[in-house]
């Protein structure tokens, strides 16, 4: 396992089962088979895989940790770029073929309609984090700000998840599904922050000797470094 | 690998004696068998309409395609996704159907599809469709006027409201267990709009009896209201004194409410209603009021306020 995900080619082919969606969907349209309402059709799907690649963003940190992967790190920026590529997507969409690239009706929108104001501001959170992935980034902020600025994800996909589920009109499964999916993740993050916190704090009172498990605990997150 | 146990062979899935003694000639037969099922199928799903007249209810625009309007479904009952609908309600069971029309009436009556379809002269009217969710059909149905129904059930003085009610069956409609809305699904008019001569009862569209996933076999249109209005697969209406409650204003009151006219100037809450796509085109239309059939409603609703009466 650890080979296969320390293969550099797996990055490779990773990158290539990212783009399967957006390829389904072009031999679709190539097919003419995007629905009688092929907007509609291509605004939902595109906004379904940019909550499925929040989700699947979120999860790698979990995963690392629970099956003892570091490398699963590797991956994290990309799928979140991927999360960011279909939310651009998704939005020109959105902006392009609903709006037809009106900006004064899309603020309209934006202000006027929470489960828009709810869509924009998932996206608008992406953004930074988008920028500043880059290693030099990290480099310019420092890892412990540059990683705080980055939980902005957990707000991003739950904003995400709450504009779907205030978009549909009364079959509420696959929104609550995917709440799940991200109130599963965070537990996980808030099970992890209140034992580092529970450790920290038997640590003080035992008189700060660092035991054995500290570096683990209290650096969770030099493996996630970007490479 | 995955050892199946022998247990998960079912004798459905044998293949008869019969056909594997004579697989060759079966094999050779299959084109031809595979057509005809097909072509007994098309033929089985919906039936062409005698006696069918234009009617002067009619827009000059041009008609959706039937594979848009047969593709492109809001029928919970059969699954929430547009295309559900298309591929749950195939087998839906049309025959035997009754509808009983009952309550403040002088003459109830209980009708069969043949009474039904003889109650009054097919007509085929081309109307507008405009969905609460901001698209649009045109289509071609057949039908009559509700109000030719309820004149021969004469409702009393009493009777100031139509209510509607659909068929609703689990076990051939399971994915309406989670349409996140109750069933079976109610609809309701006032008097005075069920018996404009706009509101239809249709049998058919594009000249044939109604495809399943459209509403058959007996359906309500009423072109000047959101489609959730027009319910589909009707099995009872009654006649009532009060306002009767309506599904999606059961749903969501704050966004479905009993009037719901096509009103470009009240926007749903969630979304404008100002513009509308019509199915197979680029750029969206502007929305018009009571889905520009003003001229022969527009009376029903003077002196109301219709932000309020949304």
């Amino acid at each position: 396992m650890k080979k296969v995900l320390s293969n550099r080619w797996t990055k490779v082919v990773l990158f290539v089962l990212c783009l399967v969606p957006l390829a389904w969907l072009g031999w679709r349209a190539y097919k003419q088979d995007l629905t009688a309402n092929p907007i509609e059709y291509i605004t939902h799907f595109t906004g379904d895989w940019t909550i499925r690649f929040l989700l699947i963003t979120l999860a790698v940190t979990p995963l690392r940790k629970l099956f003892n992967q570091p490398q699963l790190a590797r991956f994290r920026r990309m799928l979140g770029l991927f999360a960011f590529f279909y939310g651009c997507l998704h939005l020109m969409t959105w902006l392009g073929l609903d709006k037809f690239f009106d900006l004064s009706e899309m603020w309209k929108d934006v202000i006027k309609r929470r489960f828009i104001t709810a869509g924009m501001t998932a996206f608008l959170l992406m953004l930074p984090l988008a920028i500043t992935s880059t290693a030099g980034w990290v480099r310019r902020l420092g890892f412990v700000r540059w990683q705080r600025l980055h939980r902005l994800i957990y707000f991003s996909a739950l904003a995400g998840v709450v504009h779907y589920y205030w978009l549909v009109k009364s079959d509420i499964r696959l929104p609550l599904m995917y709440f799940a999916i991200w109130a599963v993740l965070m537990c996980y993050r808030a099970a992890v922050w209140l034992n580092t916190r529970r450790k920290v704090q038997r640590k003080e009172r035992s008189g700060g000797q660092p035991s054995g498990q500290s570096g683990r605990v209290t650096i969770p997150s030099t493996a996630s470094l970007p490479d | 690998m995955i050892i199946r146990k022998p247990s998960d062979l079912r004798y459905s899935a044998v293949t008869p004696k019969q056909v594997y003694l004579n697989r060759r000639r079966f094999l050779g037969a299959a084109p031809i068998a595979l057509g005809a099922l097909l072509g007994s199928r098309a033929a089985q799903a919906t039936t062409k309409l005698a006696g069918v007249t234009k009617s002067s209810y009619t827009v000059d625009e041009k008609v959706t395609p039937l594979d848009v309007i047969t593709h492109y479904n809001n029928f919970y009952e059969f699954g929430t996704d547009k295309e559900d609908p298309s591929r749950n309600a195939q087998n839906f069971r049309t025959s035997p159907w009754m509808v009983k029309v009952e309550g403040e009436v002088a003459k109830p009556k209980v009708l069969d599809l043949d009474a039904l379809m003889k109650l009054a002269p097919l007509e085929e009217r081309i109307y507008r469709h405009r969905c609460v969710e901001a698209w649009s059909i045109v289509v071609p149905w057949v039908g009559y006027s509700l109000n030719a129904l309820l004149k021969e059930v004469e409702p009393t003085s009493k009777a100031k409201f139509v209510a509607f009610e659909s068929y609703y069956d689990r076990k051939q409609m399971p994915q309406g267990t989670w349409a996140g809305l109750q069933f079976p699904y109610v609809e309701g008019l006032r008097l005075d709009e069920a018996m404009n001569p706009l509101a239809l009862l249709a049998v058919g569209l594009y000249g044939e009896t109604l495809p399943p996933q459209d509403g058959a076999p007996f359906r309500l249109v009423v072109p000047w209201k959101y489609g959730f209005k027009s319910i589909k697969s009707i099995v009872k209406i009654r006649l009532v004194e009060k306002m009767p409650p309506t599904t999606w204003n059961l749903s969501a009151p704050q966004e479905y409410g009993f009037y719901s006219n096509v009103n470009p100037e009240v926007d749903h809450p969630r979304w404008s209603q100002s513009k509308e796509r019509r199915l197979g085109e680029f750029l969206k239309r502007n929305t018009l009021k009571f889905n520009g059939y003003g001229e022969q409603v527009a009376s029903l609703y003077t002196g109301m306020d219709l932000r309020k009466n949304y």
